[in-house]
């Protein structure tokens, strides 16, 4: 029975990408793109798992992942944060905020797996 | 007797009447403008010769035989003020000229902001100053009367009982010449040729009279040169001691008289014609007095030798020819004696009567009569009759005092009590020339002080023991006080009476003038005067400036006419008025106008009424805000140092609201490049983002289906394109925005336009595109591609956005005046207010939809319709999204 994984990201084919990588490894991908409803979905999911794109529709990642931190189910959850946006700023936010780990786009396939692995099986 | 004194009588007469006729013959001639002999420095230096008193001619022989050499400290003052303090006087000469003084008072007050309270001070300090010397040149005319009458020197005592109505004669006579000759008419320049040229004789006269005597007495009686130095020096006289204080005090006594009498201040400034005279005066008059003085000792020692012992040694001089019977060389020295006495009255009662009138007489008058300067008859009879009754009145108060004081005190000690009584004005009146912090509390202070000290330790003493001060009070003090004692004030016993007072009363008056002076703060218009009169050389012209905006031009001349005369004041209105360029008798009321019609009214009442009168009809007398400006240098420079400071801070606060402006603008430029990088970045690594990640699936992934794969594919094509046509825009709008994109202008129709970007747009069908085809029938000439290009952004905006069920685009073109409009309204939700905002800018992709395009769409719009020299616009307020495109129409 493999670990579930929730993606919340806007782009379509980035939502394939991943979706497929990551069922291929034995994940449960649950996938949502809409920032203003991410937490609800987070709590009815309670995955092993967040990946989060800091650039969503509604709330941003970083109001989203801090959300997750105060929330006393998810509180413990690991994330993984994705941008697009290639600055430290964001970088130095997003792991002040909680996050686990943050990941800048591109990014290899290979990466992910590792990334996720190592968030979910220390 | 009655034969002797018949003869003198006529003589006298006679005298007068020449006196009379040489007044009268100057006076024609200067109005007539031929009395360029009237303006001579010799007759200048000659009417100064009024120093030189009946206690000169007779007195000074008295004061040898009785004090030694001392009397030279007489001539010795004013000699060192002529030849050391020319420069004081040059500047009180211009001074008095530039503010066409009338008086010491007139000065004093004027340089102390016009103060009329230190006029009025002044004048009674003079009045009371000058009365002992009237009374002693009446006493000295008495006494010679009286020699001659008791036609022996010994019984002068028993003749002066009798002689007390001949001294009441004297005066009355006296009175009457110089009113008549004073104040024959009212002159603007306050001059009188007439009495300086009788004076001037009379200072001819009363020398050669005191030569003739003293020739006489030398030759004549000593029996030559050589046997009366002989007896000289074997006489008391030369054995007298010198005294140095008593010498110091006389000397700076009798040279500060020179500059403070009331009658030396009016023939050295008042009458004085010329700056030049001085020059020629600085010699002539030394000189003069060295004439004078040179045979008052041979007169006294031989006087001593020949005549009885109780003989009064004042009357030497008159005694020597009558006993030696040379009754003619008796008569000429009668006559060089009444010179010297009616010089000295006439000129004294002329300034005295200037300083009543114009300081006390006139202010009160004008304040009984209220504001009716103008309507209260003629003001010119007002101001002479007020002379005249001021030298009776002057000259009367001689004789009183000569009354009272009982004629005995020897004629040097009177002339002493009066050279210190006007001393008193000498540091105010230096002060005043010198020193700009001198303000007019310090005058006043200064004034009283020394006022009241020379009154209580000199004035009041002369008359006497028992005569104004009780013998117990000069001895003990009032009231015991001892340390009050008139002659030896705060305990200093045993100082000669005379240094004792002089020391006092200038020091205390020098100190309280300036610690008040100090202490206090000058009014705006006492600062102009002050500058004004210590800097007169600077600026030669001046007085405070009237602004006369309300001033009635004819009431001034009405209150002119009535102070100097009917025809002066027309002429002086006409000229003004011609020299303005206007006709008839009203000038315009200008300040430089005014201000000369201040100077010539106060030629005639004094610079402190005439401002008040002038004050009166202008109104608002008070210091103008110019004034203010005008006030001090000092100011002017402190206001035009702080303006420019405040230019300087304004400078600087403007450049650093530059620089602010400046900083910000950069700020936000940089922010504005921060987020565009940013924004970059998100769309270039969006769609690298899905590509690496399926060309890696495509390479590494076993057993994909072909239809995954054939999908995958198309996803890497479908993102390579879109960042193919992201890295197009940018490099469009960069280049737009650069300005370096040359645009190709060629004629079209509009229609055709919009008939290729609707086939360009690349339309799925869903969107339906409403057109009016007969009014998009428009020629234009400007780049048809690039205004396709835009053409085709907004309806593929339209396309993607519109959220209609049915969304259909409405195109409506427009020919308007001297341009064309096209517009793109959709039937959709429209853009939110704040979102219209931003829709040109770069990146200002709203919503949430992704799909396509990087949001610059808008902004190369923008940029294509500024190359085309048209505008691309929100329209809002058409229901759904709606955009104008305005170009300008083609000719």
């Amino acid at each position: 029975m493999g670990k579930t994984v929730v993606l919340v990201e806007d782009e379509p084919n980035i939502i394939e990408a991943i979706s497929f990588i990551l069922s291929r490894d034995g994940w449960t991908v649950h996938t949502h793109s809409n920032g203003d409803t991410a937490l609800a979905v987070l709590e009815t999911r309670a995955p092993d798992l967040i990946v989060l794109d800091v650039m969503l529709p509604g709330r941003s990642g970083l109001e989203i992942l801090s959300d997750i931190r105060a929330h006393t189910a998810l509180a413990q959850t690991p994330v993984m944060m994705l941008t697009a946006r290639g600055q430290t700023k964001d970088r130095e936010r997003a792991l002040e905020l909680g996050a686990n780990r943050y990941m800048t786009k591109p990014f290899s396939n290979a990466e992910v797996l590792v990334a996720v692995r190592e968030l979910v099986d220390p | 007797m009655s034969n002797s004194l018949n003869i003198l009588a006529a003589v006298c007469a006679g005298y007068a009447a020449l006196l009379f006729l040489v007044a009268f013959v100057a006076e024609r001639a200067a109005k007539r403008g031929r009395a360029r002999w009237l303006n001579s420095p010799i007759i200048y230096t000659l009417s100064l010769s009024i120093y030189c008193t009946a206690w000169t001619f007779y007195g000074a022989v008295g004061f040898a035989a009785r004090s030694g050499l001392e009397y030279l400290t007489i001539y010795i003052g004013p000699t060192l003020v002529m030849v050391g303090w020319w420069w004081v006087l040059r500047k009180l000469v211009r001074v008095g000229r530039a503010q066409r003084i009338t008086s010491i008072a007139d000065l004093i007050s004027n340089r102390f902001g016009k103060s009329n309270s230190l006029a009025v001070l002044i004048t009674l300090m003079a009045v009371a100053g000058t009365t002992p010397y009237i009374a002693l040149q009446l006493q000295s005319v008495t006494l010679s009367f009286s020699v001659f009458a008791a036609a022996g020197p010994q019984d002068t005592a028993r003749a002066l009982d009798s002689s007390e109505a001949t001294a009441f004669w004297v005066a009355l006579g006296l009175a009457l010449f110089t009113v008549l000759f004073g104040t024959r008419n009212l002159d603007v320049n306050e001059r009188h040729h007439g009495v300086v040229m009788a004076i001037a004789l009379e200072a001819v006269v009363k020398l050669i009279a005191l030569l003739a005597v003293g020739v006489f007495v030398v030759w004549g009686l000593g029996g030559g040169l050589g046997p009366v130095l002989a007896k000289i020096e074997s006489s008391s006289i030369s054995q007298w001691e010198i005294a140095p204080s008593r010498w110091v005090a006389l000397i700076a006594l009798s040279g500060a008289a020179f500059l403070t009498l009331p009658r030396m201040f009016q023939v050295l400034v008042v009458e004085n014609d010329d700056e030049r005279h001085l020059r020629f005066a600085a010699w002539a008059f030394p000189s003069y007095l060295l004439l004078i003085s040179l045979f008052i000792v041979p007169i006294a020692v031989v006087g001593r030798s020949v005549l009885p012992a109780a003989t009064n040694p004042d009357l030497y001089v008159l005694s020597i020819p009558l006993m030696s019977g040379e009754t003619g060389l008796a008569f000429l020295s009668f006559l060089g004696g009444f010179s010297s006495a009616t010089s000295m009255v006439i000129v004294a009662a002329i300034a005295l009567s200037t300083m009543v009138s114009n300081h006390i007489v006139m202010p009160i008058w004008l304040r009984l009569t209220g504001g009716g300067a103008l309507m209260a008859g003629d003001l010119r009879n007002v101001v002479l009759l007020s002379r005249r009754f001021s030298i009776i009145g002057v000259v009367l108060l001689g004789y009183v005092y000569y009354r009272l004081s009982g004629g005995g005190a020897a004629l040097a000690a009177i002339g002493l009590v009066s050279f210190a009584g006007v001393a008193q004005f000498l540091p105010a009146l230096l002060g005043g020339l010198f020193w700009r912090g001198a303000t007019r509390n310090g005058a006043l202070a200064g004034l009283l002080v020394g006022f009241v000290i020379w009154g209580w330790t000199m004035f009041l003493p002369s008359f006497g023991p028992d005569a104004a001060l009780s013998a117990a009070v000069l001895a003990q003090g009032p009231w015991g006080l001892a340390a009050l004692r008139p002659e030896a004030l705060f305990g200093f016993v045993g100082l000669d009476p005379l240094v004792h007072a002089v020391f006092w009363s200038l020091s205390l008056n020098s100190m309280a003038f300036i610690v008040v002076s100090l202490v206090s703060f000058p009014s705006p218009l006492e600062r102009l005067q002050g500058a004004q009169i210590v800097d007169v050389f600077k600026h030669s012209s001046g007085g405070q400036r009237w602004r006369g905006g309300m001033a009635q031009s004819e009431d001034l001349l009405l209150m002119a006419q009535r102070i100097i005369g009917a025809t002066q004041a027309q002429k002086l209105f006409r000229n003004a008025a011609s020299a303005q360029g206007l006709e008839g008798y009203l000038p315009e009321p200008t300040p430089e106008f005014l201000n000369q019609l201040e100077r010539e009214l106060a030629g005639s009442v004094g610079a402190a009424t005439a401002h008040a009168m002038v004050g009166q009809i202008v109104g608002g007398a008070a210091v103008s805000v110019d004034d203010l400006i005008a006030v001090a240098d000092e100011a002017a420079q402190i206001m035009e140092y702080s303006s420019q400071l405040e230019a300087k801070s304004e400078e600087l606060s403007r450049t650093a609201r530059q620089l602010r402006e400046a900083n910000e603008k950069l700020t936000e430029l940089s922010h504005q490049k921060d987020a565009f990088l940013s924004q970059i970045s998100h769309e270039l690594r969006t769609p690298m983002t899905s590509i690496r990640a399926f060309s890696e699936i495509l390479r590494d992934a076993q057993g994909l289906s072909r239809e995954d794969q054939g999908k995958y594919s198309s996803i890497i094509n479908a993102e390579s394109v879109r960042l193919t046509r992201l890295l197009d825009d940018l490099l469009d709008l960069s280049v737009l925005e650069n300005g370096q994109v040359s645009m190709n202008i060629e004629a079209g129709n509009l229609c055709d336009v919009l008939d290729r970007a609707v086939a360009a747009a690349g339309l799925s069908g869903r969107l339906s595109i409403m057109r009016r085809r007969e009014r998009e029938q428009l020629p234009i000439t400007t780049d048809l591609d690039r205004l396709s290009q835009v053409f085709i952004n907004l309806i593929a905006n339209a396309h993607k956005y519109c959220d209609a069920p049915a969304p259909e685009l409405k195109i409506v073109a427009r020919a308007r005046e001297g341009r064309i409009t096209i517009d793109f309204i959709d039937n959709g939700l429209g853009i939110s207010r704040d979102d219209q905002r931003v829709i040109f800018e770069k990146f200002s992709r709203l919503g949430d939809d992704r799909e396509s395009g990087a949001g610059l769409g808008l902004s190369i719009c923008r940029e294509v319709m500024q190359r085309l020299g048209g505008t691309i616009s929100y329209l809002p307020g058409q229901g759904g999204a709606a955009f104008r495109v305005a170009l300008a129409r083609a000719n």
